[in-house]
Order: structure tokens, then C-alpha cells, then sequence
């Protein structure tokens, strides 16, 4: 059995990260020249741990399946990043950064690593501007701030909707400049698809060229997976088309421990699904709440009607409308987090009040604002965001009222790591998303960047060399052993039967249908019942996928169906245990609601005493159950309390 | 480019204000005057090779360039539906080969018969009458027509040309971009004008 | 809607490529283009042909992934917008759509629709970025920077990478993506300092590449999906005089 060590530095909270530092293993200069690291992924955590690792010295190779490292996912960030500046002297600190942090996880973090992360919070911003990041800017010259769900403070910097663009492309210049200086070997359109293992040390990968077909092998000392997050498990999501487990989960099943895979955000302001054809969702800032109201029909023949066309919003009177969220929660109304909000629509929705010709959709209406602060006002706050709607929806949402629905945004659970980032194979580490994460059982608005240019400019440069300490007289090796061969016919084999199925039905009919089982059972609001029903549905579909699936093209070539098939086959198998995971569970926390876990007033009842731990999945072999293990979160900081926004 | 260009834009200025002294003065004697010192005096001389010099560069640099952007896009579009661009500045080395014709006709009709050929002595001592071939040129319908024709894709070419050199030296900006459009408007109107005005007043006179 | 497609389809870079016709019937006004490319492709499926090959990834506007000249112009006939943000109630019923992959020497086609893009990646090592190692920065408030000045780096930095201004151009040249970078590093005080240096090297490595010239047509800020402005050029001119003659 796998052994859970999460390596927490001793010593009080506020001084363990710098007792860390002082008393690792370090790497001398001359030998960071002979040791090699892979990096996976050129997002946030991924572009920036490269470019980190390069300017110090080790040799970095780099990984991504797009045509260019800037085009990661990252980018599609809007709202911001968070730190502990205070620069707007309202009372922030990095005591209190953590402190929302860990009350917004739900009481599902590590305080030693939340605490670090607010740490520094600080560095990042300072590392961000020096590289050019052109943030927002008040009149005296000076970084300007904003607030986020979650805050008392405003600590909240942004480049106007595009933070994420403007950090990614910071984190992409300082790797392109590794580049040109030859410490990182860049290799764009290249997919991993499996891990090598040797001496039970992580040594290098498989990769699929994606133009060629090929199968190439890549050693190095270490490697870092920084995948991101693993939301298109329910087809439709935030997530861009390419986002996968694949990485994370070639790892799991050869040794990693995946933590907390049932824990995803759905963020409630998307702009819903309107037909069968639809790939994406997409996202509408949270910032919309501040000024929209969000209402159903109050009785169901109106949403009827709505529905079939017959009268439009605009024709039902102020009596007629129910505005759920400030009939529920009267202290915080339309600004409920997140995870509440969702239900909250989901509930109206599922009740047969939903609008929209699919009935999945509810109402964010600014015309009571319009009318009280002006048209002119509403446009300077939310301009961009409006004419965004309208271009793909094709309604005014200055004259009509927007539609809305929950979507599914961000995966806190992932990759087990421990607080040198280290997954449970040696020499294998998770940064950013790809990890069981920072964010607990839910993620505060503008967190996300954080983690992730935390974990990769400041936290594992430091505490890979912990590791790689130990490697220095380990000389670089050929990818000629027996372990690369193995790994590599296994790949191969894979692919070779997933081509020779030729049944009748593409990659994308089982991904929709997975799609459905996982957000009908294992999305907004989970029960026993159904995730049972999720886990025996999912097996069925998996075999059918086995037996009937379709990859026209070939093997060695480019080809998209079955770079989306090989995805595929392991978002059928991780959706299986993210059920297993949240009926493990039988509590709610943050974003995960199990309906027979609720109060009275039907709000997440957690369970301090069964569940205050992260469960971290290991992998028993193929057929066989997972085997489940437990790591104890211990608070000693900060007291334990039932969230509450009545 | 730009430069040579802006070089060329004010000579035809001066080329410009020199020939109108045909139509706006009685006395041909002045013109010729005018062009017997410009085709005589040492400095003016120098100039002529810098001239030279300068259109030699415009024509090299954008044939180099023209070249170099063909092969920048080897296969092209089936379908083209124009952006919202000024078709002056898409026609740019079409308008050129057009001018480039009537430069060397223009050349060979006056600048070298100036110089080599014979043309008719006026009374004063080594000053030709230039004025005279000039009139005697513009009393053909075809000749006006050909060159004020020229003149015309000449300004198409200027209408980009101006306003696009002063972007290539790096002048673009919200306060002297849209003064220097005006000033490319104005500045073709005028050089178009005067240029044609000649011809079609030698002819009607 | 029912609809005619011309797409361009090639094996792989060596080989020829041609048009191809399709018919495609009952696309909904409402979905994206490149959702009405995923019907056609779901259907060649079908067919047991291989599906038509085009780059994308966010499918909200901010990667630069997809790109494709669709009737005659980059990202397609709307504004402001990149290929995938295109709906299909911007067509006629019935209409004919000529896609094609972009077309420049610097931009080789792959599959399809799909090109190599590379070359964007190589400008950007040429000096797209401040020479600052992680860690050696000051307080972010150290330098104060004109929110002014700020607001137009901004402006240059929301660039995508998509090429759209390469495939526009006449001359397929890369001046506004190369201006959009450093416009936005030369117009910030820690960018300020190398910003000479980097406009020679990647005005030197742009013609390497083998992108054109710019003519000061504008095509590209016509058709640019985030609306990057043509006084970028200028900077970039500036700057490189700068860098040349001083």
C-alpha cells in the first residue's frame, strides 16, 4: 500500500516555508548544467516552471499539444489574480489571503500550502510587471485593484478581461527567451502518452508527434506535469477543445496517487447550451452578478410558454417573476459564491422553470439597473461583455434579459502531491490544476493564476532541487532501455486497437454520452442512487466505446479522431472514479453536493468528523477497484465552521 | 523607399512650379530661362545626378521589395473579398509601371532632346527654345491625352505614396496622421493639376 | 440552413492540394462555424472519410488557434472576431462558403486548413520578451507607469498569434504582429530598455522568415480579430530607426 507522506515542514505556520528553503538540498551550478527536467504543458504553471528552471541553469525539455506553447489554456483566464499587496490599504495580509483561501476551499486544503501560496502571492505580481505584464493602471501610475467573490479586500489585479492572457504571454516571453538561449528544448504539437518508470523513479515519457504520428521517447531526471485540469470529462465545459487528463492519468495508472477527483467547479454564469451540436461553453464574468438579478417564471405555465416561444420575458410582470436567489439567501442575494448560485439554478431548472427553448436556462436581468444607474453606465462597466453575448447569441441583453446556466469551469481535485509538489511517484511532480490543488473542495474567483504561477516561478523551482539533489551523479541516459521499450509498445498497442476497432460511431457521440451520465449524476448535485447508476453506465459505455467506435485515417498521420479517442478512453475511465470518489463521500463541501448531505434549508452539510481528509485514489490494475487513502488535514490555524450566507 | 520618395515628391514640386512658368507667363523667354539655368548651373547639375540617384533607388528598392512580397505568399486565394482597405495603396506597382512608361516617353520627348537633341536656338546666346518644342508637342490631341492620362494614375501612385512614406519613417499618430491624409489630398490635387493644366491649356489656347 | 462548402483539402505539406465540394443541410443559424465544420465532419465520418483538418482549441476568441480565409477573408465575414466566434446567422441560406487554409511562404500548409504557424514562435525568440530572470524583481509599484501609456501597451498586447494580419496582408507580411510586440514592450518602462535591440532583431528575423513587406495597405488592421492598430507599424518603424541610425 502507498504511503501518504505530505512532508510538512516543522515549525509554526508563517515560518515553514522559509525553514523549507533554508535547510533543502540544493543543486551547485555546474551540475544543474547535466541534469535534465521535462515539462508538460506550457500554461501558466507549465510555461513559467520552464522558463524558471532554464534561467537557473538545469536543461528543460518542453511539451505541449498545441502548434505554440502561447496558446495554452491559461490564456482564456478573465478576471485576475489575486495577492496580498495591500496596496489599497484596506486591511489585507497574507494571514488573510490564506485565511479566505482555506474558508473558501470549504475546509478541504492543507494549511501549510495555502500558506505558502499567499506567501508568495506577492512575488508573482512583482515578477509579472518586470516582465512587461501592462496591468491596470490608476491615474497616479500606480497598479490598481479590484474585488472578488469570497474578499472583504480588494486585492485583486487585472489586465482589463484578459489577466490570464497577459500573465500567460509574460510566462511564454521568459520561456521563449530560455529558447533562443538553448537551455529549453521546445517541442510543440507533441502529446504524452505514457510514463516511464525506472527503479521506480520517473524518467522520461512517450510522446506522439501530432503531425507525424510517430512515437518518440524523451529521458530526462525528473518530470513535471503541468496538464491542467480535467473538465471536458463532461464534454461541455469552460475547457478549451484539447484540455485533458491524459497526462495526469497515464501517471495514475502507473503509480500516482490521484486526490480528490470528485471536487469541480461549476461556475454559474455561462451562456447556456442551445443545441444538440454544441462543443463549448462559454463563460461570462462573475463581475455580472454585481449589477444583474436573476429570476425564473414564477408559475410553470409562463416557462412554458417562454419555452415553446409564445411570450417573451419582456411580457411577464414583475409579479410574475421569482427571484430566487434573494428570495433564498435575503443577506447576500445575487451574490452568492458560486457553488451556491449553481444549485440554486440547477433546483429551479430541474423543478420545470427554467427558460430558453431547452428549458436550461434562467434569467440575469439588468434592467432594473439600467434604470437606476443608465444605460451609458451599465455599457462602461460591462460593454465588452454584452456585445460578446450578443455576438453569439444574437440578443440585445440591454433590451432583453441575458440567459445564463451553470457550466463546469475548473477541476480543484488532481494529481496527489505532497508540499515539495511531488506526486507519489519519485521524481514525478504536479503543478498548477493538474495537482489535487490549493483550492480545497472549491476555488475562489482570480485563485487559479495564482496557484499556478506560484507553483511554477516560486514554489518547485526550489523544492524539485530537493530531489534532484540526489541525482547529480545519475549521468544524462539513452531512451534505449528496456523500460522505454515497454512503455512505448504499450502506447503503441493502445493505439494500434483503438484504430482496429472500425465500428460505427465517432469519438464525439461517446463523448457527448459521457458527458450526459457525468453531469446528470456526478455534476451539480450528486445523490447515492445516482452515482451508482453514473458508475454502471459509465462501464456499459466504455465497452461500447471498445466495440463500436470509429477513427477514419491513419495511424501514422495526422489525425484528430484519434488524438480525441485516446483522450477519450481515459476520461471513460476518470469519470468512473470521480463517482467512485464522490460516493465515497458522503458529505457536501464547496462544489461537491450530495442531496442527502443538506441542512434544513437545503445548504452543504460537511462532515467534520468522517471526511476532513483528501481522499487520494491509487490505481490496483486494470478490472480491479481502486484502492483508497486517506490523508488527514490537520487544522491547526484557523477554526473549522459551517459556511453561511443567509 | 519612403525616403527616395519623399525626396521624388518634392522634386516634382520644383518641376511643377518651373513648368507652369509656360502657361502662367506671356513671355516664353522666362521658361526658357528658367530652364537653361536649370540645365546649366554646376549646383543644379549635382542635383540632377542625385535626381537621377534617387529614382533609380525608389525603382530598385521597390522592384527588390515587389519581388520579395510575391514570394512571400506563393500560392494565392481563390476567393478575395477586399478588407476595408484603399485600393490606391493595392495598386501601388501597377500605377508605377504606368508612370515608369511615361518617364522614359516623358525623358526621351524632352530631357534628352534638351540636351543632345536639336533644339532651336532662341536669341539669347546658348538658351533653347524649350518653350517652343513644349507648344508644338501639346498641339497633338494624342500626346495630351497620353500624358494627361500619366498624370492621372501618377496621382493614384501619390495618394498612397505621401501619406504611406510618412508611416514608414514612423509618423503615425491620432494628431498628424489625419493632417498629413489632408496634405496628400491636397498635395496630388495640386501636382495632378498643375501637371495636366499645362497640356490642356497649350492645346485650347 | 442549408449550405455549399468549398474547402480546400491536402493530404500533407508536399502534396497538391484542391477544393472540395460539400452540401450540408440543417445547421442551425445558432451554432458557431466551427461547430458546422464539426457536423460536416461528423458526417465524413459516417462516410468512413477522413474528417476535414482545422486548428482550434478555446473556441471563445483568445487562443489564436483557429484560423481559416472563409469567403475571402480571414476569420470570415464579421468583425472583431476570430473563426471560431463566427455564427452561422451571418450566412444566407443556400449560400456557397469558400474556405481556404492561410496562405503566405512563411505559413506552410500542414493538413487542410491547418498551417504552420512556427514562424511566430521564432519571432518571439528574437527578442520578444525583457531580459529579467524569475526573481530579480523589484516592488511592482517601484516604477510607476502612466496609466496612459499602460492602456496603449495594453492595447498592443492583446495580439492573439493568429495570423489573421500575415494572411490578410497582400504582401504577407508580418509588421503588425511584430509591431503589436514591441509596441507593447517599448511603451512600458520595463520593456523601454531593450526595445532598440528588439526591434532590429525581429524586423531582421521577420524577413528571414520570409514574411513580406508592408505597404501601409492596412489590411491588417482591417481584419485583425482584436483590432491592434496600424500606429503600431509606426513605432515599430521608429524604433527600428532608432536602432539603426543611433
Amino acid at each position: 500500500m502507498t504511503k501518504l507522506d505530505s512532508k510538512i515542514p516543522e515549525g509554526p505556520l508563517d515560518k515553514k516555508w522559509s525553514n523549507y528553503k533554508a535547510n533543502q538540498n540544493l543543486v551547485n551550478p555546474a551540475n544543474k548544467r547535466k541534469l535534465d527536467i521535462i515539462v508538460v504543458g506550457t500554461g501558466l504553471a507549465g510555461a513559467s516552471a520552464a522558463a524558471s528552471l532554464a534561467e537557473m541553469g538545469f536543461k528543460v525539455k518542453s511539451f505541449c499539444y498545441q502548434d505554440s506553447p502561447r496558446r495554452a489554456h491559461s490564456i482564456a483566464a478573465q478576471g485576475g489574480i489575486n495577492a496580498a499587496k495591500n496596496y489599497p490599504n484596506d486591511g489585507d495580509s497574507v494571514y488573510r489571503l490564506f485565511y479566505d483561501t482555506i474558508k473558501g476551499g470549504d475546509y478541504r486544503s492543507r494549511e501549510a500550502n495555502v500558506y505558502r501560496l499567499a506567501e508568495v502571492s506577492n512575488q508573482i505580481i512583482d515578477q509579472c510587471v518586470a516582465q512587461g505584464v501592462p496591468f491596470a493602471r490608476e491615474y497616479g501610475g500606480t497598479l490598481a485593484n479590484r474585488s472578488f467573490g469570497g474578499a472583504l479586500v480588494s486585492r485583486t489585479f487585472y489586465a482589463r478581461g484578459q489577466t490570464g492572457q497577459q500573465l500567460l504571454l509574460g510566462a511564454y516571453q521568459a520561456q521563449s527567451r530560455q529558447i533562443k538561449q538553448g537551455n529549453i528544448e521546445m517541442y510543440p504539437r507533441m502529446e504524452m502518452m505514457n510514463l516511464v518508470i525506472i527503479d521506480g523513479k520517473a524518467r522520461g515519457i512517450i510522446a506522439r508527434d501530432v503531425i507525424t504520428g510517430e512515437l518518440k521517447r524523451f529521458s530526462a531526471h525528473s518530470v513535471v506535469l503541468a496538464t491542467g485540469g480535467y473538465g471536458n470529462v463532461f464534454f461541455l465545459s469552460t475547457m478549451a477543445m484539447g484540455s485533458n487528463v491524459s497526462a495526469a492519468w497515464q501517471s495514475y495508472k502507473k503509480g500516482a496517487a490521484f486526490g480528490n477527483p470528485c471536487f469541480v467547479q461549476i461556475h454559474p454564469t455561462c451562456i447556456p447550451v442551445h443545441g444538440e451540436y454544441q462543443s463549448k461553453l462559454t463563460l461570462m464574468s462573475e463581475s455580472l452578478r454585481n449589477d444583474g438579478r436573476i429570476w425564473v417564471p414564477k408559475h410553470k405555465e409562463d416557462a412554458e410558454r417562454i419555452r415553446k416561444g409564445e411570450i417573451t420575458a419582456g411580457d411577464l410582470p414583475e409579479e410574475g417573476r421569482d427571484y430566487y436567489l434573494e428570495r433564498r439567501y435575503p443577506a447576500f442575494g445575487n451574490l452568492v459564491p458560486r457553488d451556491v448560485a449553481s444549485r440554486a439554478a440547477k433546483e429551479r431548472c430541474d423543478a420545470g422553470f427554467g427558460v430558453g427553448n431547452t428549458g436550461l436556462a434562467v434569467y440575469l436581468d439588468f434592467k432594473d439597473s439600467i434604470e437606476r444607474l443608465g444605460k451609458d453606465t451599465i455599457e462602461a462597466k460591462y460593454g465588452n461583455l454584452f456585445q460578446m453575448y450578443e455576438k453569439i447569441t444574437d440578443e440585445n441583453p440591454y433590451e432583453t434579459p441575458m440567459m445564463i446556466y451553470p457550466a463546469i469551469h475548473y477541476a480543484m481535485g488532481g494529481l496527489w502531491v505532497d508540499y515539495e509538489l511531488q506526486t507519489t511517484i519519485p521524481g514525478l511532480f504536479a503543478t498548477g490544476e493538474a495537482n489535487f490543488s490549493d483550492h480545497g473542495a472549491n476555488r475562489l474567483g482570480a485563485s487559479a493564476l495564482m496557484q499556478g504561477l506560484a507553483d511554477g516561478y516560486f514554489v518547485l523551482p526550489y523544492t524539485i532541487q530537493n530531489y534532484l539533489a540526489h541525482e547529480i551523479n545519475t549521468p544524462r541516459f539513452s531512451t534505449d532501455t528496456p523500460e522505454f521499450d515497454a512503455a512505448e509498445k504499450e502506447t503503441s498497442e493502445q493505439l494500434i486497437s483503438l484504430m482496429n476497432i472500425k465500428g460505427t460511431k465517432s469519438v464525439d457521440t461517446f463523448h457527448k454520452k459521457l458527458g450526459k451520465i457525468m453531469w446528470e449524476y456526478v455534476g451539480m448535485a450528486r445523490n447515492m442512487e445516482g452515482l451508482k447508476t453514473a458508475i454502471e453506465e459509465i462501464r456499459e459505455l466504455r465497452k461500447d466505446f471498445y466495440a463500436n467506435l470509429r477513427i477514419p485515417g491513419e495511424l501514422n498521420d495526422l489525425n484528430p479522431e484519434l488524438q480525441k479517442a485516446t483522450r477519450l478512453a481515459d476520461f471513460l475511465e476518470l469519470g468512473e472514479l470521480m463517482a467512485m470518489d464522490a460516493l465515497n463521500r458522503e458529505e457536501s463541501c464547496g462544489g461537491h453536493f450530495r442531496e442527502e448531505y443538506q441542512t434544513g434549508e437545503g445548504e452543504a452539510l460537511r462532515d467534520d468528523k468522517q471526511y476532513n481528509y483528501v481522499a487520494a485514489w491509487t490505481f490496483s490494475g486494470e478490472g480491479k477497484a481502486p484502492e483508497m487513502i486517506r490523508e488527514a488535514l490537520v487544522f491547526e490555524e484557523i477554526e473549522v465552521k459551517q459556511r453561511n450566507y443567509k | 523607399m519612403s525616403l527616395a520618395g519623399i525626396f521624388l515628391i518634392t522634386f516634382l514640386l520644383v518641376h511643377l512650379g518651373i513648368n507652369l512658368l509656360v502657361i502662367l507667363n506671356e513671355d516664353p523667354m522666362v521658361f526658357n530661362r528658367a530652364a537653361h539655368f536649370m540645365g546649366t548651373n554646376k549646383v543644379i547639375k549635382i542635383f540632377e545626378i542625385v535626381l537621377f540617384g534617387g529614382f533609380l533607388l525608389h525603382i530598385i528598392y521597390a522592384l527588390i521589395l515587389q519581388v520579395q512580397n510575391w514570394l512571400a505568399r506563393p500560392k494565392r486565394y481563390h476567393k478575395m473579398t477586399r478588407s476595408d482597405t484603399s485600393a490606391f495603396s493595392r495598386w501601388m506597382i501597377h500605377t508605377a509601371l504606368i508612370v515608369f512608361a511615361f518617364l522614359a516617353i516623358h525623358l526621351a520627348d524632352f530631357y534628352f532632346k534638351a540636351k543632345f537633341g536639336d533644339v532651336g536656338e532662341t536669341s539669347e546666346e546658348g538658351v533653347h527654345d524649350l518653350a517652343s518644342l513644349i507648344i508644338d508637342k501639346f498641339q497633338m490631341p494624342g500626346f495630351v491625352i497620353f500624358y494627361v492620362a500619366s498624370f492621372i494614375f501618377l496621382g493614384f501612385h501619390l495618394i498612397h505614396g505621401f501619406q504611406s512614406a510618412f508611416k514608414t519613417l514612423g509618423l503615425n499618430n491620432k494628431t498628424y496622421t489625419p493632417v498629413i491624409q489632408v496634405l496628400s489630398i491636397l498635395y496630388t490635387i495640386i501636382v495632378v493639376g498643375g501637371f495636366t493644366a499645362i497640356p490642356i491649356v497649350i492645346y485650347f489656347q | 440552413m442549408d449550405l455549399k462548402l468549398k474547402i480546400w483539402r491536402q493530404k500533407n505539406a508536399s502534396e497538391r492540394g484542391r477544393f472540395v465540394n460539400y452540401k450540408i443541410s440543417n445547421i442551425s443559424p445558432d451554432s458557431s462555424f466551427l461547430e458546422m465544420l464539426d457536423v460536416l465532419n461528423e458526417e465524413l465520418i459516417s462516410f468512413g472519410e477522413e474528417p476535414v483538418v482545422f486548428d482550434h482549441d478555446c473556441r471563445e476568441g483568445i487562443c489564436g488557434t483557429c484560423g481559416m480565409y472563409i469567403n475571402g477573408r480571414p476569420h470570415g465575414p464579421d468583425e472583431l472576431i476570430t473563426a471560431c466566434q463566427l455564427h452561422m446567422r451571418k450566412f444566407r441560406d443556400g449560400e456557397t462558403i469558400v474556405i481556404e487554409p492561410w496562405r503566405a511562404r512563411a505559413f506552410p500548409v500542414i493538413k487542410d486548413l491547418m498551417v504552420d504557424r512556427s514562424a511566430f514562435d521564432e519571432l518571439m525568440q528574437d527578442s520578444g520578451y525583457v531580459s529579467v530572470n524569475t526573481g530579480n524583481a523589484p516592488d511592482a509599484n517601484t516604477i510607476p507607469v502612466q496609466k496612459e501609456q499602460a492602456d496603449l501597451s495594453m492595447d498592443a498586447a492583446t495580439c492573439i498569434g493568429c495570423g489573421a494580419c500575415v494572411a490578410a496582408c497582400k504582401n504577407a507580411s508580418a509588421m503588425l504582429f511584430v509591431s503589436a510586440k514591441v509596441s507593447h514592450l517599448a511603451l512600458l518602462p520595463q520593456g523601454r530598455v531593450e526595445a532598440k535591440k528588439r526591434a532590429a532583431l525581429m524586423v531582421a528575423k521577420m524577413d528571414a522568415l520570409g514574411f513580406g513587406n508592408c505597404t501601409n495597405t492596412g489590411a491588417c488592421e482591417a481584419e485583425c480579430p482584436k483590432g491592434i492598430k496600424l500606429t503600431n507599424i509606426a513605432r515599430l518603424n521608429r524604433e527600428y530607426y532608432k536602432a539603426s541610425i543611433f
